[in-house]
């Protein structure tokens, strides 16, 4: 138990460590910077699904809906509202979770594949909504015509636009936060009782735990976190797209939190990691990257369904 | 004005019979195995393909008849290979796997036959209108719907009537009693996910003559197709007959009036079935 918890903080030491260190050495290895910050969001989105998948055994296939709400609010709030980052962000964050609860309150009733197929088809409204409204959303070509400003702090001018490492410091500053609500929100009453409603519902419900709010709140707190990386990802591209809404993007968040191992914290930022290197590359050398991508899905289920933590975790305790 | 809500509705009616076809085929799966097939759509424009590969040498006919078999060979095949594994393990895997055979197949399709539209040649006796007043009522469509209709029966007919439907219908209510009982439920499993596939095949076929052939035009289908089963109710064979129908008709009668929402619609209607009715229509209470 002591070496296990130690091992535990040396791990989030690496962490953090190489985290903060990423642009210093990301280019030396052959990457760039704003690959490393598509990482972070990516993480951040992904550990955000977790939250709701790994943690409290609630299988979502929609989760790119409220993503793509944090896109399209940061891009229409910069565009037409106010040309402000903060402001575009809270927008975003606040329809994508606002989305949420109520779909979240349509659907809590349902379980296992139900909930997942119908988070899955109501993920496509607001795809089809982006993709039909053209003159307001772009349609199909996405969202341009906006991008990501300065930010004023008393300190000074913060300028994220015109460098990339200023911007992947702020996203980690995004990302540093949430995942430490998070981590505390799972390490609280609250998230034991998540976790309980994983182990065993019914004895959960047995116990009078209020099991259908718990999950709403999980779900609710997933779907906010999700939008927030989607607003930071809007800033990154200065671009929505509508396939950012879409389910292939849903199922791109589940296969990362299962690549890095969903029973673990960091798993889903292992995952994701892995796979926007992996997709970058991939998709620079090859046009039919999609199918290496779905044979990539197709063995990590077949050979690899714990995922890289998972993997550890079952050598490291006998 | 008249005519052109027939029109619609007509139009419709066709749109809710190819969810329908769609939708059974992945409802028959899902019922008995648990599996949400994302492939289906995927093994839809499989089929198209091959009946456009086909059609030069055995005919429109030819194509029709055996592009749905082969379909259905390749699904029996994914289903023993990848599938199997996976049953009885949480329903999440099944559905990344199937999730990644989905962009597998439509990149497949885009890498052999190439991205462009492609057209699908129907015979000209059923690609002209049937009378001049309703001009949309072409003998394809006419055809199509008689086609689709004589599926849904043989499918029913097949569930009902024989020994492998009956053991399909059992399986799904209970599949370790069926298996006690002495049924190798390994190739009950595998012969109905064969079944399941071949109806997207031939609803690939059909869509073909009627949209041209294009790699996404399974996955543009596959979303309307899980609406159906939702509105349907799970478990519901007939309910997801009756869900495509009335999802076809509704964005249908949505494009009369406000044509850019005639997607978004079957949406709502999913979310007030579920608001009134979470299991939807003929679902049963408690299967899922």
């Amino acid at each position: 138990m002591q070496r296990l918890r130690a091992g535990k903080v040396s791990l989030d030491v690496t962490v953090w460590v190489l985290l903060v260190s990423m642009p210093f050495w990301l280019n030396w290895i052959g990457g760039y910077t704003s690959l490393g910050s598509r990482v972070l969001v990516m993480a951040l989105a992904a550990t955000a699904l977790n939250f709701l998948l790994g943690f409290t055994g609630v299988l979502s296939f929609g989760h790119a809906a409220y993503f793509g709400l944090g896109v399209y609010g940061v891009g229409l709030t910069i565009k037409y509202l106010i040309p402000n980052t903060l402001a575009g962000i809270a927008v975003g964050v606040v329809a994508g979770t606002l989305a949420a609860a109520v779909i979240g309150a349509l659907i809590v009733r349902l379980r296992g594949i139900y909930f997942a197929m119908v988070t899955i088809a109501f993920g496509q409204v607001f795809y089809f909504i982006a993709y039909r409204w053209n003159s307001v959303t772009g349609g199909d070509d996405g969202l341009a015509g906006f991008h990501r400003l300065p930010i004023a702090t008393p300190l000074g001018v913060f300028d994220i636009l015109h460098s990339d490492i200023a911007f992947y410091y702020f996203v980690l500053a995004g990302f540093a936060v949430s995942v430490a609500i998070m981590a505390a929100l799972l390490r609280s009453p609250f998230g034991r009782t998540l976790l309980a409603i994983r182990e065993n519902e019914r004895r959960a419900r047995f116990l009078g735990i209020p099991v259908d709010r718990h999950i709403w709140l999980s779900w609710l707190i997933s779907c906010l976190f999700v939008s927030l990386a989607g607003a930071f990802y809007a800033l990154l591209n200065n671009f929505a797209d509508p396939h950012d809404l879409r389910w292939d993007q849903s199922g791109d968040f589940v296969i990362m939190a299962v690549l890095g191992g969903m029973r673990s914290f960091w798993g889903p930022l292992i995952g994701a990691a892995i796979f926007v290197v992996l997709q970058d590359y991939v998709s620079s050398r090859t046009e039919n990257w999609m199918s290496f991508i779905g044979l990539f899905f197709v063995l990590i289920v077949l050979f690899f369904p714990r995922g890289v933590l998972g993997m550890f975790r079952r050598r490291a305790s006998p | 004005m008249t005519q052109l809500i027939l029109f619609d509705v007509f139009n419709g009616l066709i749109i809710g019979a190819f969810y329908a076809l769609m939708a059974l085929g992945l409802s028959l799966i899902l019922n008995l195995t648990g599996v949400i097939n994302f492939a289906h759509g995927g093994f839809l424009a499989v089929g198209a393909y091959l009946a456009f590969t086909l059609t030069p040498y055995i005919g429109f006919w030819g194509g029709l008849i055996v592009a749905p078999v082969l379909t259905a060979l390749l699904g029996l095949a994914v289903e023993r290979g990848l599938i199997r594994p996976l049953y009885g393990r949480d329903p999440l895997y099944s559905l990344l796997l199937t999730f990644g055979l989905a962009f597998m197949l439509e990149d497949g399709t885009r890498y052999i036959w190439g991205p462009a539209t492609l057209p699908f040649a129907i015979p000209d006796w059923l690609a002209s209108p049937l009378s001049s007043q309703f001009f949309f009522l072409t003998g394809y469509r006419v055809f199509m719907v008689l086609l689709v209709v004589a599926a849904v029966i043989g499918l029913f007919l097949i569930l009902n009537r024989t020994r492998l439907g009956m053991r399909i219908r059992a399986g799904t209510l209970d599949l370790e009693t069926v298996s006690v009982l002495g049924v190798n439920t390994r190739i009950l499993r595998n012969l109905n996910f064969g079944l399941g596939i071949y109806l997207a095949g031939l609803a690939g076929v059909l869509a073909a003559g009627m949209l041209g052939l294009q790699p996404t035009i399974g996955s543009d289908l596959i979303m309307p197709s899980f609406v159906a089963i939702i509105i349907g109710g799970l478990g519901s064979l007939p309910g997801t007959l009756i869900g495509g129908l009335l999802i076809g008709v509704a964005s249908g009668l949505t494009t009369v009036w406000y044509p850019s929402a005639s997607e978004a619609v079957i949406y709502v209607m999913m979310a007030l079935i579920l608001l009134v009715r979470p299991r939807g229509l003929l679902g049963e209470e408690g299967r899922f």
